[in-house]
C-alpha cells in the first residue's frame, strides 16, 4: 500500500517557502507515493494549486484535513506547536527541526510516537551532498545577502568610466567562506565589485582563490577548521589577531557580509561597534549570522538598522526572500531523501538505522529520541598529505617536442657515444666495403626519418602509420627482382620455387601498397575546417 | 632501361618518399602528402619491372599479382568503417611482415648468387635477421589484428615465467642462427631457418598476447616500425638502397611513434612490451587503500541537455567507447547545434585515446568534425578551469586525477586531462567498471562530477533530442 505524503502550507510569519514544487511532486509519484498539498501552500513561491494538480497531486482544504491523512509529512520550517497537534501517530515527519535549540518541540514530537528527520541533521558527508538542504538554502541567503547589500548600497558594485565620471569599484568583505560566504563573493564578483573574504579555515583560501576573490588571512598560526569541516572555536590570540585584521579592512570597505557559524554555539562576535563607526556613511553590512544572534555588535535581528551611517541587515528570512529558488532546491533535497527512503520504489519508506546518513537525520524513532547521533566517520576535508605529493609530479610533465627537455648529462653522453663509436669500429673492422656504402645510407635515413616524424601533427598519427604501412610495402621491389632476373645461361636455380614465393610476396605487397594509399587518401579527405 | 636511370629513378622515389612524411606535418598539405607517396611508389615499381633486374619474361606474373593485390586492396580501403582503421592497419602490418619472410627465403633459395668469406656471412646474416623480424611482425600483427576486432579477448594472456620462455627462445635463436651460418651447403641452412621462423613466430604471438588493450596504441606502432625495419633487412639481402632507405623511414617513424605514445602513458617502453598492464593483478591492492569510495551523482539525458544549453564553453573528450559505440556522428550533431546557439565547443585528445595513435581524430574528421577545434591534451588542458561543461564520452584511464594526486596509483605521472578543473564534468559510461588500467576512477566521485550511464550513441541520441526540443 503507497504512503501518502502531504505537504502544508507554512504558517511561520513571512514564509514563503514551500516543501515541495511541482516538478518534484510528480517525481515522488513515480517512486509510488501519492501526494496531497494543501490548498494554497505554493502560492507565496508562485506555485498554483492548479500545477500540483496537473503534476499529479490532490489539493485538499484544511491544515487538519492534511496532517490527518499524512503518513509522511514534508515541511520547511520546524512544525508549531498548534501544527504537532495535528499529527497521525506513526506518522514521519520531514523538515527542518534544530533539535539543539528546540528542546521542548522535540519532546511534543516524541510524544506522538512519530518518526522525525531533521534536513538539518544531514550528516556532512559526499554521499549526503545531495540532501544537504542546509547547503542550498546556505547558497541562496548568500546570493540575497549581495543583492539586499546592492540594493540598499548607494553606488554601483562595478567601476565605471562614464562621460559624467569615474565611478570606482565597490569593495565587499566577506567573513566566513562556508556554502554561504563563497556564493555571496561569487555574486560579489560577478558583479564586479572588488571582493576580500577570509575564513578560520585555511583550507578554503584556494575555493576564494578560484571564485575570484582576495583571501585575506589573519596573520596566526592555528588550524582552524573542526570535526565535520565545520570552523571551530579558535584561540584568544588568534580572535585578537582576527579582530585586528578586520578592523583594518573595516576602514577600507564598503560592503561586509559575515557568515560566520560555529554549530551548536552563538555566533561569534567579529564586527564591534568601533569596526562600525570607522566605515564610511552609505555602508552595508550583512550579517547572516543574525538568527544566532549576529556577527556584528549591533545587529537586529530580522531588521535593517541604520547605526553611526552604515545600514545593517539582519534579516533571518533570505532563502524565503527567493522562495521560488529555495522552494525548488528544497523540494529537490527532500526527494533524495526520498529516494534514501524508498529504496524499493513503491511507495513505502523504510528509516532504516544501518545507513549512516539516514541515522545522521532521524532525530526521532517510532516515539524514541535519537538525538544526537554518534559523531560522523568522515570528514568532508580531503587528508592533507595529497596536495604537497602531487606538486612534484606536476611539475615532471612539462617537456613536450624532442624527448627530453634537456641535454643528457655528460656521463650518459659519454657512454652512449662510447659504445657507438665500439659498434662502428667493429663493423668498420670486419665488414666489406659494400656493406659499409648501405650502412651509410641505413643510418643516415634513419635520422631523416627521425626529423621528419617528429614534425607530424599528433592529430594525423593515425594517417601516418596507414601511409608509413602503404611506403613499406616497398618491399615489393625485392619481390620484383626475384621473378625473373636476368641470368646467364650456366647458373641453375629453382625457378619455379623462387618465382612462387616472389608472386605471393608481390600480391600481399601490392594490397598494402594500393589499400593503404586508398584509406590515407580517404582519411585526410576528411580532415577539414 | 639502364641500371644507371634505375638508380636515378630510386633516388627520386626516395625524396618523394621523405616529401611525402614531411607532409603530414599539417592537414593542409598532407593530402599532397600522399600524392607524393603514390608517384614515388609508382616510380619505383615503375623502374624496377622495367630496370635491369627483371626480364620480359616476368612481366605478365607481375602485372597478375599487382592486379589480384591491388584490387584487393583497394576494395578493403573502400568498405573500412573509421572505427576499424586499427584492425586494418594492424593487418597490413601482418602482410608486410609475411612478405618480408617470404622474400628472404626466396633470397635463401637463390642459388644464383654466388658468395664467400666475409661477403657470404654478411648476407646470410641477412637473410636471417630479415626473416626473422618479418616473421614476429606478421604474427604479432595477426594477434594485434584479432585483439582489436574483438577476436581474441583484450586481456593479456600472462604466461607463468614468460620473461624467461622469451630468453629461451632469444638464445636458441642466436644458436640457431651460428648452425646457419656455419652450414656449407644442403638442407642444414633451410632447417635452422625454418626453425628459427617458427620460434620468430611463437615469440610475435606471445608478445602481442601479453599486451593488456590499453596498450595498444603502443603495439600498433611498434609493429608499424619492426615492418619498416623488416623493409630495410630486405634491402641489406638485396643490396637495394631504395628498400634500405625507405625501411629506415618507416622504421624510425614507428618507433617515435611508440615513444610519444609510451610518454603519454608514462610508462617505459620495456615495460609495456614486457607486458601485464591492466591485469587488476598489482593494481587492485592500490585501489583498495583508502581509495575513493564514495557516491556518484547521475543524471539523466534531458539534464545533461540542459547543462550543455546554458554552457558557454564545452569540451568533449572522446575515449575509445566513443568509437566502439559509433558515436562520433551524434557528436558531431551536438556540436554542430550548440556551435550554431553560440557555444563554444572544443574537444580534447588525448595522446593514447582510442587503439591507435590518432584514432580520436580520424573518427571526429570523419564525422566532419573540422579540425581546428580538435585540440591536443597539451593546448587545452590550462583551459579547463574556465569551462563550464566537460563531456568525458567513454574514457576512463586519460582523465583520472590519480594520476596527478597519487603517488602510489599504478597509473601516476601519467599526463592526464584535467576535466575535474572544469566546472562541471559529465562522463559517459556504460557502467561503474574501471576503465584498462583496472584503477579506481576517483573523478567519478568528485563533487562537480555527474555520471551518465547507457550506451554512448543511445544516451547521446537522447541528449541531441532533447537539445532540440
Amino acid at each position: 500500500m503507497s504512503s501518502i505524503i502531504g505537504i502544508p502550507k507554512e504558517i511561520y510569519a513571512n514564509e514563503k517557502r514551500v516543501a515541495s514544487v511541482p516538478d518534484v511532486v510528480e517525481k515522488l509519484i513515480k517512486l509510488g507515493f501519492e501526494v496531497v498539498v494543501e490548498s494554497g501552500a505554493g502560492a507565496l513561491a508562485n506555485f498554483g494549486d492548479d500545477a500540483y494538480v496537473a503534476a499529479g497531486a490532490r489539493i485538499v482544504g484544511s491544515a487538519a484535513e492534511l496532517w490527518s491523512s499524512a503518513d509522511i509529512v514534508f515541511k520547511v520550517r520546524a512544525p508549531s506547536m498548534d501544527e504537532v497537534a495535528f499529527v497521525k501517530e506513526g506518522a514521519t515527519l520531514v523538515s527542518f527541526v534544530w533539535p539543539a535549540q528546540n528542546p521542548d518541540l522535540l519532546q511534543a514530537l516524541a510524544d506522538r510516537k512519530i518518526t522525525v528527520l531533521a534536513m538539518d541533521s544531514v550528516p556532512r558527508m559526499s554521499r549526503a551532498q545531495k540532501m544537504d538542504a542546509l547547503s542550498s538554502m546556505a547558497n541562496i541567503a548568500g546570493y540575497r545577502a549581495v543583492i539586499e547589500a546592492a540594493h540598499h548600497f548607494g553606488r554601483f558594485f562595478t567601476g565605471q568610466i562614464t562621460a559624467a565620471g569615474k565611478v570606482p569599484p565597490a569593495k565587499v568583505f566577506v567573513i566566513g567562506a562556508g556554502v554561504a560566504g563563497l556564493a555571496a563573493l561569487g555574486t560579489a564578483v560577478s558583479l564586479g565589485a572588488i571582493v576580500r573574504a577570509n575564513d578560520t579555515r585555511p583550507e578554503v583560501g584556494d575555493q576564494i582563490k578560484s571564485m575570484g576573490a582576495e583571501f585575506i588571512p589573519v596573520d596566526y598560526q592555528e588550524e582552524g577548521t573542526g570535526v565535520g569541516g565545520y570552523a571551530k572555536v579558535m584561540s584568544e590570540g588568534f580572535q585578537k589577531a582576527q579582530l585586528e585584521t578586520f578592523a583594518k579592512q573595516a576602514k577600507d570597505v564598503d560592503i561586509i557580509i559575515t557568515t560566520a557559524l560555529i554549530p551548536g554555539k552563538p555566533a561569534p562576535k567579529l564586527i564591534t561597534t568601533e569596526m562600525v563607526q570607522s566605515m564610511r556613511p552609505g555602508s552595508v553590512i550583512v550579517d547572516l549570522a543574525s538568527e544566532q544572534g549576529g556577527n556584528c555588535e549591533l545587529t537586529v535581528p530580522g531588521e535593517v538598522v541604520v547605526r553611526h551611517g552604515v545600514t545593517i541587515i539582519g534579516y533571518t528570512d533570505l532563502p524565503s526572500r527567493l522562495s521560488k529558488q529555495s522552494s525548488t532546491l528544497y523540494a529537490t533535497n527532500l526527494l533524495r531523501m526520498t529516494e534514501e527512503l524508498a529504496k524499493a520504489k513503491d511507495g513505502t519508506i523504510d528509516v532504516n538505522m544501518e545507513d549512516e546518513v539516514i541515522r545522521g537525520a532521524t532525530v526521532i524513532k517510532d516515539g524514541v529520541v535519537t538525538w544526537p547521533p554518534p559523531p560522523p566517520k568522515l570528514s568532508a576535508a580531503p587528508p592533507q598529505a595529497k596536495p604537497a605529493a602531487a606538486a612534484p609530479i606536476a611539475a615532471k610533465k612539462s617537456g613536450h617536442g624532442h624527448g627530453s627537455s634537456g641535454p643528457m648529462p655528460v656521463k650518459t653522453l659519454a657512454i652512449v657515444f662510447g659504445i657507438g663509436a665500439l659498434a662502428f669500429w667493429f663493423v668498420g673492422a670486419n665488414a666489406p666495403a659494400a656493406f659499409l656504402g648501405h650502412l651509410t645510407v641505413f643510418v643516415l635515413a634513419c635520422f631523416v626519418g627521425y626529423m621528419v616524424v617528429w614534425n607530424v601533427t599528433p592529430a594525423l598519427h593515425t594517417p601516418l602509420m596507414s601511409v608509413t604501412n602503404a611506403i613499406s610495402s616497398i618491399i615489393a621491389i625485392g619481390a620484383l627482382v626475384q621473378i625473373s632476373p636476368p641470368l646467364e645461361a650456366s647458373v641453375s636455380r629453382p625457378g619455379f620455387w623462387i618465382g612462387f614465393l616472389a608472386f605471393i610476396g608481390i600480391i600481399l605487397t601490392s594490397i598494402n601498397m594500393f589499400g593503404g594509399f586508398a584509406v590515407t587518401r580517404r582519411m585526410l579527405a576528411m580532415f577539414r575546417k | 632501361m639502364s641500371a644507371s636511370l634505375a638508380t636515378v629513378s630510386y633516388i627520386g622515389a626516395t625524396i618523394l618518399f621523405i616529401l611525402s612524411l614531411g607532409g603530414l606535418s599539417n592537414p593542409e598539405s598532407s593530402r599532397r602528402g600522399n600524392l607524393y607517396g603514390m608517384i614515388g611508389m609508382g616510380l619505383a615499381v615503375f623502374a624496377t619491372v622495367f630496370g635491369p633486374q627483371v626480364t620480359w619474361g616476368g612481366v605478365p606474373w607481375i602485372v597478375m599479382a599487382m592486379a589480384v593485390g591491388g584490387s584487393i586492396g583497394l576494395y578493403a580501403a573502400r568498405k573500412v568503417q573509421m572505427t576499424q582503421m586499427p584492425e586494418l592497419v594492424a593487418l597490413m602490418h601482418s602482410l608486410v611482415g609475411l612478405a618480408a619472410c617470404l622474400v628472404g627465403y626466396a633470397s635463401y633459395s637463390d642459388t644464383s648468387v654466388v658468395l664467400t668469406g666475409v661477403d657470404k656471412s654478411i648476407h646470410e646474416v641477412e637473410i636471417y635477421v630479415g626473416i626473422l623480424i618479418g616473421a614476429v611482425t606478421f604474427s604479432g600483427s595477426l594477434i594485434a589484428f584479432g585483439k582489436l576486432s574483438a577476436k581474441i579477448g583484450g586481456k593479456p594472456l600472462l604466461l607463468p615465467g614468460r620473461h624467461w620462455m622469451n630468453l629461451t627462445g632469444l638464445l636458441v635463436v642466436i644458436w640457431v642462427g651460428r648452425m646457419f651460418l656455419n652450414v656449407e651447403t644442403g638442407g642444414g641452412g633451410a632447417f635452422a631457418l625454418i626453425v628459427m621462423t617458427i620460434i620468430a613466430l611463437a615469440f610475435g604471438v606471445h608478445m602481442v598476447m601479453a599486451i593488456g588493450g590499453a596498450d595498444m596504441p603502443v603495439v600498433v606502432s611498434m609493429l608499424n616500425s619492426y615492418s619498416g625495419w623488416a623493409a630495410a633487412a630486405t634491402g641489406f639481402m638485396l643490396s637495394n638502397d631504395l628498400l634500405i632507405v625507405t625501411g629506415a623511414l618507416v622504421g624510425s617513424s614507428g618507433a617515435i611513434l611508440s615513444y610519444i605514445m609510451c610518454r603519454a602513458m608514462n610508462r617505459n617502453f620495456i615495460s609495456v612490451i614486457a607486458g601485464g598492464f591492466g591485469t587488476g593483478g598489482g593494481t587492485v591492492v592500490a585501489a583498495a587503500d583508502g581509495q575513493p569510495a564514495g557516491e556518484v551523482t547521475p543524471v539523466s539525458a534531458l539534464e545533461t541537455a540542459e547543462l550543455l544549453k546554458d554552457a558557454k564553453n564545452v569540451i568533449i573528450v572522446p575515449g575509445y567507447g566513443m568509437a566502439v559505440a559509433q558515436a562520433q556522428h551524434t557528436v558531431y550533431e551536438i556540436t554542430k547545434f550548440l556551435r550554431e546557439k553560440g557555444v563554444n565547443v572544443r574537444f580534447g585528445i588525448h595522446p593514447v585515446a582510442g587503439r591507435m595513435p590518432g584514432h580520436m581524430n580520424v573518427l571526429l574528421a570523419e564525422a566532419k568534425v573540422p579540425y581546428d577545434i580538435v585540440m591536443e591534451m597539451d593546448e587545452i588542458n590550462d583551459d579547463f578551469p574556465t569551462i563550464d561543461v566537460t563531456m568525458v564520452i567513454g574514457a576512463n584511464d586519460i582523465v583520472n586525477p590519480a594520476a596527478q594526486e597519487d603517488p602510489n596509483s599504478p597509473i601516476a605521472g601519467m599526463p592526464v586531462l584535467e576535466v575535474w578543473k572544469s566546472k562541471t564534468s559529465i562522463v559517459m559510461k556504460r557502467s561503474m567498471a574501471s576503465g584498462y588500467a583496472g584503477v579506481d576512477n576517483p573523478l567519478f566521485y568528485k563533487e562537480n562530477n555527474r555520471m551518465l550511464f547507457g550506451d554512448a550513441k543511445k544516451m547521446l541520441d537522447e541528449v541531441l533530442v532533447a537539445l532540440k526540443s
